[in-house]
């Protein structure tokens, strides 16, 4: 079984869209959607979903009034100034680490846990899908993207299917790590711009941290041919290969208005056709089918 | 007062939108939060002026230890593991919650620093700006963007600028803001991340308004959706190449479109006068 994880750093490079692509152009795979707390994904590949379960991903303190003498010690020990001047427990900061129902005098405080998001397991036409969403304002992101990638890899297995792609978050923190540890390659989807260089770089050094093997796409490498170049040398000599350019077109936008892929929307289109060659070169350096 | 810039979606313009409020307006102090991918100093390359490295406290389990294994019991992150003979400490897991120093009979738990980044100060022309850079590596952006926040001075107009998604580090961000700009795209995933952004603000009993960055784009769903809900849209900004590539150079727009200047001036007014309210 092969896994590729789609990624960026900078949010808004298009992701998702290349992620939609795949999907259609692979004709057979499990997608799994692991931006939990933003996804997309679903609004172009449409899956029925036929299995959701609860995530109860954290836990949050419980400050029982009855009981509470109002001692302060654990807005004195919680190190997440969770605990608030009237003795109640802020949702937003409380991490559930549970020290204040230890240091509690008299045992005013429990853990209690809360369903923090949704797990999916869904048809689309093109195979499978693993998707989740996280409860907004909700923490432990990355275990939720471990979930979804558990799921991802039991469809696999129970179809057949020796392919996963994976839509990555932005960013490079729990979600991140959480969505490319362990894949056999990254495909980071960059822009041309001052942003989207500074985040490749940072991106790059996060896949060479764990050993993953990356790819680049330049998308909207019209925009700006000269930091496209630069982008291109900065590759080369890092020994990244670059796998594509793909122009601005708008069709990109009419599609997902559409709610469908560019390759269903418009195939014939300059990006549905650069996002064609990029997936030969990716399935021919992967040995994928 | 303090002024977050959000969106759910990543690339929908924060940066750009925080930067340019940002050289509009005087007296200012422009708080990069996005620590992952901290964008904002490259659209001003400012002197820095000083830097320095942040660290995250973890467990550190000395010789007294007799392997009770009451440290791991208690660790809600599976931080600490104890097997016959050993006591093993995953840093990336802990949350430093201090937890297993507390549950530990024998005292056997110290604590050690692990670096997870740097914080950097920086001026241009009066303005200045506090970012974090996140170690490579390092899965959590809460504590530094802690520090980051810690460095705030309220004798200042202070613009947070935040980072994507609507989970902790978005919201570690925005807590405590006195309104929160939401910028957005025209198109189905901008409203669709934009939805689950303004349900986190409403919890979180946030004020908020919405920018619409590449008006034109897309489709009118976004100024419906803001109708209904009665949320302002306090701007468009259009789409147009010259934006683009002006963004793509690393140059904020305002400083080479200067009619912009007054418009996120009159942006700022307007985000007092519903703070007022």
């Amino acid at each position: 079984m092969k896994q590729i994880t789609i990624l960026s750093g900078k949010g808004g490079t298009g992701k998702t869209t290349i992620t939609a692509a795949f999907a259609v152009l692979a004709k057979k795979a499990v997608v799994a959607d692991c931006d939990v707390d933003a996804p997309d994904l679903h609004m172009l590949l449409h899956p029925e979903i036929f299995e959701t379960r609860e995530f109860r991903g954290s836990k949050i303190a419980v400050i029982d009034e009855t009981k509470c003498v109002k001692c302060g010690v654990c807005r004195e020990k919680c190190r997440f100034d969770a605990i608030t001047q009237d003795f109640t427990v802020d949702p937003f900061s409380c991490e559930g680490c549970g020290v204040c129902t230890l240091v509690c005098p008299v045992n005013a405080v429990t853990l209690t846990e809360r369903i923090s998001g949704y797990a999916y397991i869904s048809k689309i036409k093109y195979g499978f899908m693993a998707h989740a969403l996280l409860n907004p304002g909700e923490s432990n992101s990355g275990k939720l993207v471990t979930i979804v990638r558990q799921n991802a890899k039991l469809l696999a297995e129970k179809e057949r299917n020796n392919l996963i792609i994976i839509d990555g978050p932005p960013g490079i923190g729990c979600p991140v790590i959480a969505s490319v540890t362990g894949v056999d390659a990254g495909l980071v989807v960059t822009e041309p711009t001052m942003s989207g260089i500074h985040d490749l770089e940072r991106t790059l050094r996060l896949l060479r941290h764990f050993n993953v093997r990356p790819f680049v796409c330049v998308n909207i490498y019209d925009v700006n041919e000269e930091n496209a170049n630069k982008i291109f040398r900065f590759c080369e000599e890092n020994g990244v290969e670059v796998v594509g350019n793909i122009p601005f077109n708008p069709v990109v936008t009419e599609a997902m208005v559409n709610g469908k892929t560019v390759m269903e929307y418009s195939p014939e289109c300059d990006v549905a056709k650069e996002i064609k060659a990029i997936w030969k070169r990716l399935c021919t350096e992967l040995s994928l089918r | 007062m303090i002024v977050a810039v959000a969106s759910g979606k990543g690339g929908t313009g924060k940066t750009s939108l925080a930067v340019n409020l940002a050289i509009s307006i005087e007296n200012v102090q422009l708080l990069d939060c996005d620590v992952e991918e901290p964008n904002a100093h490259l659209l001003l390359n400012p002197k820095i002026t000083c830097q320095e490295p942040v660290y995250r406290l973890v467990p550190s389990v000395n010789e007294l230890c007799d392997y009770c294994g009451k440290c791991a019991a208690f660790c809600q992150y599976n931080a600490i593991l104890a097997v016959p003979g050993k006591i093993l400490v995953f840093p990336e897991l802990c949350h430093g919650c201090g937890g297993c120093i507390l549950t530990c009979p024998k005292k056997a738990i110290g604590e050690g620093k692990n670096r997870i980044g740097i914080i950097k100060d920086g001026l241009i022309d009066g303005l200045r700006i506090v970012f974090g850079e996140l170690e490579i590596g390092e899965p959590m952006a809460v504590p530094l963007i802690r520090e980051v926040k810690k460095r705030l001075d309220k004798s200042r107009n202070i613009i947070l600028d935040a980072p994507p998604g609507t989970s902790c580090p978005m919201i570690e961000t925005v807590k405590g803001s006195d309104f929160c700009i939401l910028v957005t795209e025209p198109t189905p995933f901008g409203l669709h991340d934009l939805k689950i952004t303004v349900k986190v603000l409403e919890d979180m009993k946030i004020p908020h308004g919405v920018v619409v960055n590449r008006a034109g784009i897309g489709d009118k769903k976004v100024y419906e959706y803001c109708r209904g809900k009665g949320i302002p849209i306090l701007l468009e900004i259009p789409y147009q190449r010259k934006i683009a590539e002006l963004y793509s150079k690393g140059i904020p727009f305002s400083l080479k479109m200067p009619e912009w200047t007054d418009k996120f001036q009159k942006l700022f007014e307007d985000v007092k006068r519903l703070v007022g309210n």
